[in-house]
């Protein structure tokens, strides 16, 4: 009503207030000082799905969950490697059975004690069809997911047989295969443990979420903002150094950057790309552009039979050395992203499994040699490449001209291959779904923990979740179950690169570039960072 | 003139079915929101099949639609993807663009008039040639271009005004972002109103006016800028509802969480609930606003009468 009754006078007192905006403006240093109690104003987009942490596939709402939430396993923010956070020790002896105990002396926001039960709970909840959560697969390796989550009909189960509470801080899993790097999955936001205020009063805790991490949720307008302030009594060794975090919600990201410009915000992890040409200049070196954990690929349809013959192997690779990586990431991308020699990501690191140059010469610029291959292979199917991709987000209209340019030049046929836009990311992931897409489509992969596995099985396995292209290959199958059975790490991780060799040799997708989080930051900021997701690393920030 | 009201309500029915149902439709054709729900990559089959049911899209569209009007006329307009009731989007949105259009709208009545009344008395002097120049350029300017260049420099180079809004929206925040939001609508107001001046300080009836030696004010208020405001009012009724729904650029330039914002969300993420809900909203004003254009002209010309 406030609104209706400030309106009736807009016009009358439009005059004064023209005079008052004039001096209104600028005073927005309202949120705090410097030191330990400064408070981090940081960019946001409105999260997708209700923020519960076995519904939130998104970075948006993610963001949140690392700030109020510690799982099991935390991933290192530099390394990306997994630590145990709440997890005093994950035990197995034949990956398939592991006993977890949890650290003693945790609590969530509320005083509720981290036990055991906080994380079946969770867990069972988050598995149950019933509860439809969108990240439910992350349980599928636990024995009893099919009973909790068919595939098809009504749920015959409440709770995972799988998970056994055994005493107050200790429970056991079962998993329904080996699993060698399963304790490693756990620092993804799904397995996060939930309070009993969570099935209580389901609706209170969405509207104000409650957590067990270093921040604690002070307020939350859905669709515009959420202040996050430091808890006090956060007992984890990762305490947040400033006085907490207000995230804003941004309509465009351009006005995020130039709030920032203007002082008006302290942080934006996002830069929008037409401007990551001024951001050094005007950030003055306050800028950061890091490897994140996402790889960009063109898959394609091998539910359609021309693509899937033996010859056509020929013909991805012939178009993968007819993409001309380094150009396009220079010129469009401003060096935001960096030419992709595998089918992982740099910030696996060596010993996670990233191997530089696996790729080899298929990934390798000649157009020579493209034109040859495609030849060799009987041509491009159907005569002519079309390029799929959503025009809705991320600007990928510019890149996928820059490789159809690129193909095109190197073919000599200057209608070889044409960008096909499609209006809307629900559009064009349908269109997926349906198996409409005659052609390669743009397939962007971002990690859900720094796994070499994340980024082959999901994608690549027969049937698996992300396998949109449908690719299926006996021998890399095979591969995979061998590393998963590994009890050795080093193993494991030299088994699914000998897979990513049978991605390679069949050119089951080609690889464009690894992408790079990109972040800018106001003066009063510093030991800002990135983490592996691309997030930034909040509770390490000084403010002041 | 009670007649005429009820008639009118009465066509509306019609009009407001029609829109809905059009909306409707075109959201539904863009193809599957459940699609899009799961990010890059597919939901998982019983999990889709579930939400599906959720929000009622297993059933055929024309069903959907009965339903959701159903729900619609008990206030009902069913839940948006992230959990929230869209009346209750509504509730913060509509408020916000409400005050952004009024503020908007009086920069058209105010500064639109006075301007077409200056130019009007003053045809083919200076003052007439500079602001038909002016009007020119800022019709011929996009409202992105104009906003962008507004934020730029009264936000970041001069500082007078934050370069965003802040959540609360309040009013002050919301001159600039009226400003350029009314820039185009507020050309067209003073051209309008110079033509339709300078048109009837001709006529007799101001004539006569002048020979009864009334004061020069009053001629003006009283007689002339009466006649001459009928075309005006028209354009600035049709405008309220224009303004409410065209201000998605505005609305993104200035991060302002208004209508704009909610339906550009919306299309986004394919949410019919939401697109369907607002749009049917935005009808009414539309309908609201031409009805009470039609009635304001009995008020400003007594020779028009309604049966």
């Amino acid at each position: 009503m406030r609104a209706v009754a400030h309106t009736r006078w807009a016009a009358g007192a439009l005059g004064a207030a023209l005079a008052v905006a004039g001096c209104g403006g600028g005073g927005s240093g309202g949120s705090g000082g410097g030191g330990a109690d400064g408070v981090v104003r940081s960019s946001w987009g409105d999260p997708q799905n209700p923020l519960e942490p076995a519904n939130t596939n998104e970075v948006q709402g993610g963001k949140v969950l690392d700030m109020i939430f510690r799982g099991l396993v935390r991933y290192n923010p530099k390394t990306g490697k997994a630590e145990n956070a709440v997890a005093e020790k994950i035990e197995t002896k034949d990956s398939t059975d592991f006993a977890v105990t949890v650290k003693d002396g945790w609590t969530f926001s509320n005083g509720e004690k981290v036990t055991a039960k906080s994380f079946v709970d969770a867990w069972n909840y988050g598995a149950d069809l019933r509860n439809n959560q969108k990240n439910a697969y992350f349980f599928q390796y636990i024995d009893g997911y099919d009973k909790v989550h068919p595939e098809t009909g009504q749920p015959t189960a409440r709770t995972l047989s799988g998970l056994k509470v055994t005493g107050p801080r200790t429970f056991t899993v079962k998993l329904s295969q080996r699993f060698s790097t399963w304790p490693d999955t756990l620092g993804y936001a799904a397995f996060a443990p939930l309070p009993r205020a969570f099935y209580d009063d389901h609706a209170a805790w969405l509207a104000k979420p409650v957590g067990n991490g270093p921040y604690t949720v002070r307020n939350y307008t859905k669709g515009s903002e959420m202040s996050l302030r430091t808890r006090k009594d956060y007992p984890g060794p990762d305490k947040a150094v400033n006085g907490g975090v207000d995230l804003k919600v941004y309509t465009d990201n351009n006005t995020a950057y130039t709030d920032l410009v203007a002082g008006n915000l302290d942080l934006v992890d996002d830069v929008p790309a037409a401007q990551l040409k001024n951001a050094k200049a005007d950030l003055n070196g306050r800028y950061i552009n890091t490897p994140a954990g996402i790889i960009q690929t063109l898959a394609f349809p091998y539910y359609d039979k021309a693509w899937n013959t033996p010859r056509a192997a020929k013909v991805r690779t012939g178009l993968s050395r007819a993409i001309n990586r380094k150009q396009i990431t220079e010129t469009i991308f401003q060096k935001t992203r960096t030419p992709a020699t595998d089918w992982t990501s740099p910030v696996l690191g060596a010993d996670g499994g990233y191997k530089a140059g696996l790729c080899g010469s298929a990934c390798e610029y000649d157009p020579a040699a493209a034109k040859k291959l495609v030849q060799e292979g009987g041509g491009i199917p159907g005569g002519r490449l079309k390029i799929t991709y959503n025009a809705d987000t991320g600007s990928h209209k510019a890149w996928v001209d820059a490789v159809c340019n690129s193909i095109n030049n190197a073919l000599g046929n200057d209608k070889a291959c044409v960008g096909s836009p499609v209006g809307t990311f629900a559009d064009y992931r349908n269109q997926i779904g349906q198996k409409k897409l005659r052609g390669p489509f743009r397939a962007g992969w971002q990690m859900d923990y720094p796994l070499i596995q994340n980024f082959l099985q999901p994608l690549y396995y027969t049937n698996a979740s992300s396998n949109d292209g449908k690719w299926s290959n006996p021998r890399f199958d095979k591969l995979v179950n061998e590393a998963n059975a590994e009890t050795d790490k080093k193993t494991a991780i030299a088994k699914f690169q000998q897979a990513e060799e049978v991605v390679r040799d069949q050119m089951a997708a080609i690889p464009l570039w690894y992408q790079n989080g990109s972040a800018g930051y106001a003066e009063r900021l510093s030991h800002v960072e990135l983490n592996p997701f691309s997030v930034p690393v909040y509770n390490e920030i000084k403010v002041g | 003139m009670g007649r005429y009201v009820i008639r009118r309500l009465l066509q509306m029915i019609p009009v407001f079915i029609g829109a809905t149902l059009l909306i409707f439709l075109m959201v539904n054709v863009m193809g599957d929101p459940i699609a899009g729900l799961c990010g890059d990559r597919t939901c998982d089959p019983a999990t889709e099949e579930r939400l599906r049911q959720d929000f009622g899209l297993d059933k055929p569209v024309w069903q959907q639609y009965l339903t959701y009007m159903g729900h619609v006329f008990t206030g009902d307009f069913g839940t948006a993807f992230n959990g929230q009731k869209v009346i209750d989007l509504m509730s913060t949105a509509f408020p916000i663009t409400l005050r952004l259009t009024i503020v908007a709208i009086a920069f058209e009545i105010v500064l639109g008039i006075v301007l077409g009344v200056l130019t009007g008395l003053r045809r083919g002097r200076p003052v007439d040639t500079s602001v038909l120049m002016l009007t020119l350029v800022v019709i011929a300017v996009p409202t992105f271009v104009t906003g962008l260049l507004a934020q730029l420099l009264f936000g970041v180079k001069w500082r007078i005004v934050e370069p965003s809004v802040s959540p609360a929206a309040p009013l002050d925040e919301l001159i600039l972002p009226g400003l350029v939001l009314a820039s185009v609508s507020l050309a067209y107001v003073t051209r309008l109103t110079r033509s339709s001046i300078a048109e009837n300080v001709r006529s007799d009836y101001v004539r006569t006016a002048v020979a009864k030696g009334l004061p020069r004010h009053r001629v003006i208020t009283r007689h002339l800028l009466r006649n001459s405001l009928i075309p005006v009012i028209t354009f600035i009724g049709t405008d309220i509802g224009a303004l409410m729904g065209g201000a998605i650029v505005t609305e993104r330039i200035f991060n302002i969480h208004g209508v704009g914002f909610q339906l550009y969300q919306g299309i986004l993420r394919q949410n019919t609930q939401t697109v369907v809900g607002f749009v049917t909203v935005l009808v009414i004003v539309f309908l609201v606003a031409n009805l009470l254009v039609d009635l304001l002209y009995a008020v400003l010309d007594p020779r028009i009468r309604y049966a």
